[in-house]
């Protein structure tokens, strides 16, 4: 039997990657059928980039909302044990995300730091998962005879314009507080580094996440942005380096269902800056419970 | 005994005996109503600029009982220039124990006071005298002491984070809680180190005129909260003035969208307290007397003019011929009256145009097939009043399942199933409160936990407390009122 002569590195012909977006789970590319091409520094050509429509957000927003009630309701220490499972799959993927981040034009330094930084935040909001509830609630003493406390709730669906200049630490920054606090997410991916965001979208397929909870598109702001903003199935609006107009228009298209709207602006993701709790908390509304008590007038014995 | 009493054994209640009470008015003379107001601005009351001023009238007998001034963009922006002055010189330097000392004294002075304040309160606004004495005007005077407390604890809020005020506020009120929203806008800022400009609403600025007596003669630094009178154009002006960091506002869904649009392309920190359509849900193992009780509160206090009003009722289909007779005979029994009766249990609807609203809304009700059931107490000859209503054979897509009205009408819906009342309680653009009967509690944590509310009430309703935040879900606003979490909005955190 002839031998196969084609494993020689400089020989075999490269298997390209088809790059999708990831939405309910699932690895479609747009439905719009349309992208955009994406050259490395010396003008290879590295991918055909899905140049997600309004109907690729508006099925992801479906996904996300059908993914909340189970995602909201997972027990707060499972939903660490994924935000882990999601950092091990990525350590575990580790120089396919430093290759394709040379690919995109970041030094192997710059690559390296991205990605170990990206499993470290990981790590950091998994922990987070059933601490912040302690942190951000209360037990009120109200002066009449009821028990009543207050405690964060998820926001509901999360729509996320990731920074641009940044492949994935960005992402994975914006990205984690929200699902740490039971919301589900619909990003949009840096245009200028989409491919390492695809990828990660395979790191989530792997990780014990379901489908829909986070659901990555790739296309540009300026198309996408005002759906982002005035869907009326989603609750908040996350904006990163955008500039000053497309924050107002943001601003003013999220007034159709009065969306949360938070802007992470001048924040290197790269520093401790880059990583709190209040993250989370932005997203969470407080829930004020009260419950009669019977007879507290009775209960004076003081042994 | 005889067979024919056998027939009739029943007990039966003159459910309209009550409305036999005598007369127990609070009198009038403790009210010290000027004839006319002035702007509070800068310390001192001053005319406004365009020399015009508007009548505030009795709701429930139609007759002036003074008349205010209107403030103008002139006016609004001498009071935030003011607002802006006090904060640099003075108000922001200040330790929180002192801040802490004045806002305490604010809260004693209403409590010396809190008679006259809950008769004026029941003569500008219409609500039964009853409600004013024991519930406004104490609410409002424990808010300013709880928050006083605050002002020189803000570092243990907040952990690992330096909290400092946002600068000079503008906070808008409505007309259904006049003095206590003042308080509940005014208390916290105060506590954080913000200063203020607040406008009341147009027909209820009386209370918040004789706060603004009370904080002059409690010697506050001038300027640090200025309160002035008007209407939307006054509010209008106070949102869009670029010195002013924060706007706070509670009020309708619709301003609240109008003014987060106003904003879209400035900085100011902004928290909406707005709209509700609240489900309260009875279960077939609830305590029925006390759930109709409850009900009966959630939706007439305050003559239904409450933006967490439980405006829907769920009953489980199993119980809901005996919900609907007790509910029936409990509407009759309500006393529809002068709101300085101590008798009274639903005053006058605030204005003539919240009136033609209610109404409206009955119409609306009919049309689209609801039963409506009116208690037959006899309505006042003078002034705006509503019979308190409920509508049956309502449909979830019902306009009056849907909207707020704003008055003290409800609708009833039935349910089989948790799951099903679940969906059916959340399905609304709302999602301020929420209230839910039963005897058991895990149904009740499955309940309070599922339902997308910012306040739900268990067992009970409409409850208010200094220590609890308030504030919505969804399209009935962002922020919170209460407690520890009331104090972010006016805090940046570094």
């Amino acid at each position: 039997m002839a031998k196969i002569n084609n494993t020689n590195e400089e020989q075999r012909l490269e298997v390209l990657k088809t790059y999708k977006i990831y939405v309910g789970g699932q690895f479609p590319r747009t439905e719009s059928g349309r992208y955009y091409v994406l050259k490395s520094k010396n003008g290879d050509h590295l991918a055909n980039v899905c140049q997600c429509s309004r109907k690729d957000f508006r099925d992801a927003v479906l996904a996300a909302r059908n993914a909340f009630g189970g995602w909201s309701a997972r027990a707060a220490f499972n939903r660490g044990q994924i935000l882990y499972r999601i950092a091990e799959m990525l350590e575990g993927r580790k120089s396919q995300f430093v290759d394709e981040m040379t690919k995109q034009g970041l030094s192997l330094k710059q690559a390296n730091e991205e990605v170990n930084l990206s499993i470290e935040r990981l790590i950091y909001y998994a922990g987070w998962c059933d601490k912040y509830q302690a942190m951000a609630s209360t037990v009120n003493p109200v002066a009449s005879s009821h028990f009543n406390f207050s405690s964060p709730e998820p926001t509901g669906v999360v729509s996320v314009l990731a920074p641009n200049d940044s492949p994935l630490l960005g992402l994975v920054s914006l990205m984690a507080p929200i699902i740490a606090g039971g919301n589900t997410c619909v990003i949009l991916a840096s245009s200028k580094y989409p491919l390492s965001a695809v990828t990660f979208g395979e790191v989530l397929g792997t990780s014990d996440l379901s489908g829909g909870v986070v659901n990555i598109l790739t296309g540009f702001v300026d198309e996408l942005l005002p759906y982002f903003a005035d869907h009326m199935d989603v609750n908040a609006i996350v904006l990163s380096d955008q500039g000053e107009p497309q924050v107002t228009l943001a601003k003013e298209k999220s007034v159709f269902n009065l969306k949360r709207v938070f802007q992470y602006k001048n924040i290197n993701w790269l520093t401790e800056k880059g990583q709190s709790p209040y993250f989370i908390l932005d997203l969470q509304e407080i829930k004020t419970t009260w419950h009669p008590i019977e007879n507290i007038g009775g209960a004076k014995a003081s042994y | 005994m005889a067979k024919d009493d056998k027939k009739d054994n029943t007990l039966k209640l003159k459910f309209d005996s009550a409305r036999n009470l005598a007369p127990a008015p609070e009198s009038k003379s403790i009210a010290k109503i000027k004839p006319q107001y002035e702007l509070f601005i800068n310390g001192s009351f001053v005319k406004p600029e365009s020399g015009k001023y508007f009548d505030t009238i009795n709701p429930a007998t139609e007759e002036k009982l003074s008349q205010v001034a209107e403030a103008s963009p002139a006016d609004v922006d001498k009071a935030i220039k003011s607002a802006r002055s006090a904060y640099q010189k003075v108000w922001s330097k200040m330790p929180g124990k002192e801040r802490a000392k004045y806002i305490f004294r604010i809260s004693r002075m209403i409590q010396e006071k809190a008679r006259e304040f809950a008769v004026v309160e029941s003569l500008d606004g219409g609500k039964p005298i009853r409600e004013s004495r024991d519930f406004d005007i104490p609410t409002a005077a424990n808010h300013f002491f709880y928050y006083a407390g605050w002002a020189d604890k803000l570092n243990y809020a907040f952990p690992t984070k330096t909290p400092r005020p946002v600068g000079v506020a503008s906070q808008i009120i409505p007309w259904n809680f006049p003095l206590l929203m003042a308080a509940w806008k005014i208390a916290p800022a105060l506590a954080t180190g913000n200063t203020v400009v607040l406008k009341s609403a147009e027909t209820t600025p009386l209370t918040a005129l004789m706060l603004a007596e009370l904080i002059q003669e409690a010697d506050l630094p001038p300027g640090v909260v200025n309160i002035i009178t008007g209407a939307g154009e006054t509010g209008a002006a106070m949102v869009s003035h670029p010195d002013t960091d924060k706007i706070a506002f509670t009020g309708s869904t619709d301003v609240g969208k109008i003014i987060q649009k106003a904003v879209a392309s400035t900085h100011k920190k902004v928290t909406l307290e707005l709209g509700g359509k609240a489900a309260n849900i009875i279960f077939d193992d609830a305590p029925l007397d006390q759930a109709v009780e409850g009900v009966i509160n959630g939706i007439f206090f305050n003559q239904g003019h409450v933006c967490c009003a439980g405006s829907r009722l769920y009953v489980q289909e199993s119980v809901y011929d005996i919900v609907l007779r007790k509910l029936k005979d409990r509407l009759e029994t309500l006393i529809v009256g002068d709101p300085l009766d101590k008798n009274t249990d639903i005053g006058a609807i605030n204005s003539r145009g919240q009136l033609e609203t209610i109404q409206k809304y009955l119409k609306i009700g009919v049309q689209e097939g609801g039963e409506i059931h009116q208690s037959s107490c006899p309505l006042p000859k003078k002034g705006f009043f509503c019979s308190p209503t409920l509508f049956t054979n309502v449909s979830q897509s019902s306009r009056i399942a849907q909207e707020e009205i704003f008055g003290p009408v409800l609708s009833i819906l039935t349910f089989r199933t948790e799951d099903e009342v679940i969906e059916k309680a959340n399905n609304t653009p709302y999602g301020l409160s929420a209230g839910v009967w039963t005897d058991k509690g895990s149904k009740i944590f499955n309940m309070t936990t599922k339902l997308r509310a910012g306040v739900v009430w268990a067992n009970t309703f409409n409850k208010f407390d200094p220590t609890s935040p308030f504030g919505g879900f969804k399209e009935s606003g962002f922020g919170r009122e209460g407690g520890l979490h009331g104090l972010m909005p006016y805090l940046h955190l570094d």
